[in-house]
């Protein structure tokens, strides 16, 4: 079991709202520090939705509304008042189709950095090689980081938006999807640098593959229509599902 | 069966009909040149004009015009800019935004005359500006406003919103995404839109001869209150309001050819930057 004071992420009764289509019906979850969460589900279930609640990220898109609480360390960041810059800085976002800014591979890494105010050159330079480092990309492209990021592999592309989300230090990592639009041999190093970040950051996971979300994640959350259908550790909800549609949905039966 | 000896027809009817818009095109060009070479000189260029234009040179009409459409530019280009970046990136879209995009395209079809008009009474009159430089380039500015809000919103929509999805996720605000992930990526865009507002702008009759532009006026502007030729004006005259038309023929064409000229060497510039700026930031 996780004790509670090692919970980062607690929603309560959350409802959120395409104009008058409800996509998420009561969403109560706590999801622990430092592990890896994998969100899963057939298309349309919500997870992506649930996903962008967490950084606010569904605030730019017209005629959204949201009920209910959001707790990120222990504060409500649907509150008047939330600074959601900061908020964002702490909860960091890679999407499901890597979108690296037509800059260099150093100006992409450095774009969070600048923005949050690091001027200084050699402050930049140990920033960029830290990230890049994590993000397991620092010896394939140290001697290109003066080049286009269009002009690296779909791979390396995602790989560098990750190092990306982490050159602001965030303390969660949500992935939409993130190796969906990869090959096999891509896929297997996004999964290896997430098995490799788990140590230092809350990984929170959406996926369409049922085999990654078993090899990465410590706890899986299976949503369906909008629900939370069921929330556990990864090895009990592929072994044991304790509802019927979960078991239908990692056996193929649907979806 | 049909279709394949209706398809090389189609495939040289439509390779006519462009090769001849190109004839068209090089026909003007090159009688003009052909007519217009010959007077252009040092003397002709730099020279002030006698005769209300039927002798001496030109150079008040080029630097009016030249003054007309940096002042256009200064004014048009920041607020047609400013307007789309809210159209496209700020306004709620919806009805409301539509009647105003509504609006503007509606303004990009009225004729240039009533342009002329509009600011002979809202600048010239009613602010009192009088003819003048300024009142010249704030009812040119008026003119293209529509064309410069229309291409810059249409190279604003072309940036993909994950890049703007990716630098909100860095915790990015609004404005800082708009400048530094927005921008820079739309400025060849909405560069070569207001190219062809710029081209109009030097070669419009309509709305300066209202605002601005001086019948002769052989010398140099001091202030932005001051009336200038122009040289689309200038040619009218030269065409139409002399009493020998035939013997300042000369002119008329030199005085074309270093319009054209003019408009085209703004159009190159303006490419030339455009290109630079695409040239860094490619995707």
């Amino acid at each position: 079991m996780v004790a509670k004071s090692d919970i980062i992420v607690k929603t309560s009764d959350l409802n959120f709202f395409y104009g008058p289509v409800r996509a998420l019906h009561g969403i109560n979850m706590e999801i622990p520090s430092r592990q890896v969460t994998a969100l899963i589900g057939p298309s349309g279930c919500g997870k992506s939705t649930f996903l962008r609640t967490l950084n606010r990220m569904n605030d730019i898109i017209d005629g959204t509304r949201i009920e209910g609480q959001v707790l990120v360390d222990g504060q409500d960041i649907y509150e008047s008042g939330v600074d959601v810059v900061s908020l964002r800085m702490k909860v960091g976002m890679v999407f499901q189709k890597s979108n690296p800014f037509p800059k260099t591979v150093f100006e992409n890494v450095a774009y969070g950095p600048r923005i949050h105010g690091v001027k200084d050159k050699s402050d930049l330079i140990g920033i960029v090689e830290r990230s890049l480092e994590r993000a397991g990309l620092w010896n394939e492209i140290k001697d290109r980081l003066g080049e286009s990021a269009m002009d690296l592999s779909g791979g390396q592309q995602q790989r560098l938006c990750i190092a990306r989300a982490l050159a602001v230090d965030p303390k969660i990592l949500l992935m939409d999807e993130p190796a969906s639009a990869l090959d096999p041999k891509s896929t297997a190093r996004i999964e290896d640098l997430i098995g490799e970040l788990r140590n230092n950051y809350t990984i929170i996971i959406v996926t369409h593959n049922m085999q990654q979300a078993a090899r990465v994640s410590d706890l899986t959350a299976f949503f369906y229509e909008g629900s939370l259908v069921e929330f556990g550790p990864t090895k009990r909800i592929f072994t044991k599902p304790l509802k019927k549609q979960t078991e239908d949905y990692i056996t193929g039966r649907f979806g | 069966m049909r279709s394949r000896k209706i398809e090389p027809a189609i495939h040289w009817g439509m390779r006519l009909v462009t090769y001849s818009i190109v004839i068209v095109i090089a026909f003007i060009i090159i009688d003009i040149v052909w007519k217009g070479l010959p007077v252009i000189s040092w003397k002709f260029l730099s020279g002030f004009p006698k005769k209300s234009g039927a002798e001496g040179g030109i150079l008040p009409a080029i630097v009016g015009t030249l003054v007309l459409v940096l002042g256009t530019i200064a004014v048009a280009l920041p607020l047609g800019m400013a307007s789309a970046v809210y159209l496209s990136e700020y306004a709620k879209q919806g009805k409301f935004t539509n009647t105003i995009r509504l609006a503007i395209i509606t303004l990009a079809g009225v004729p240039s005359i009533v342009f002329g008009l509009f600011g002979l009474g809202l600048f010239v009159l009613f602010f009192g500006f009088g003819a003048s430089i300024l009142a010249g380039c704030l009812t040119l500015a008026c003119m293209i406003l529509p064309i410069i809000i229309v291409s810059s919103e249409e190279a604003l929509k072309a940036i993909p919103q994950s890049l703007r999805e990716g630098s909100l996720a860095l915790g990015a605000t609004k404005w800082e995404t708009i400048r530094r992930n927005v921008l820079p990526y739309s400025m060849s865009g909405m560069l070569t839109g207001s190219i062809l507002g710029i081209g109009r702008a030097a070669g419009e009759t309509a709305p300066i001869l209202l605002t601005v532009a001086a019948f002769y006026l052989p010398k140099l502007p001091n202030s932005i209150f001051d009336q200038v030729m122009a040289l689309p004006y200038h040619l009218y005259i030269l065409a139409t309001q002399l009493p020998d038309a035939d013997a300042v023929r000369p002119m008329q064409y030199g005085t074309a050819l270093v319009l054209i000229a003019l408009v085209l060497g703004v159009n190159m510039f303006a490419i030339i930057f455009r290109n630079r700026v695409r040239k860094k930031y490619r995707w």
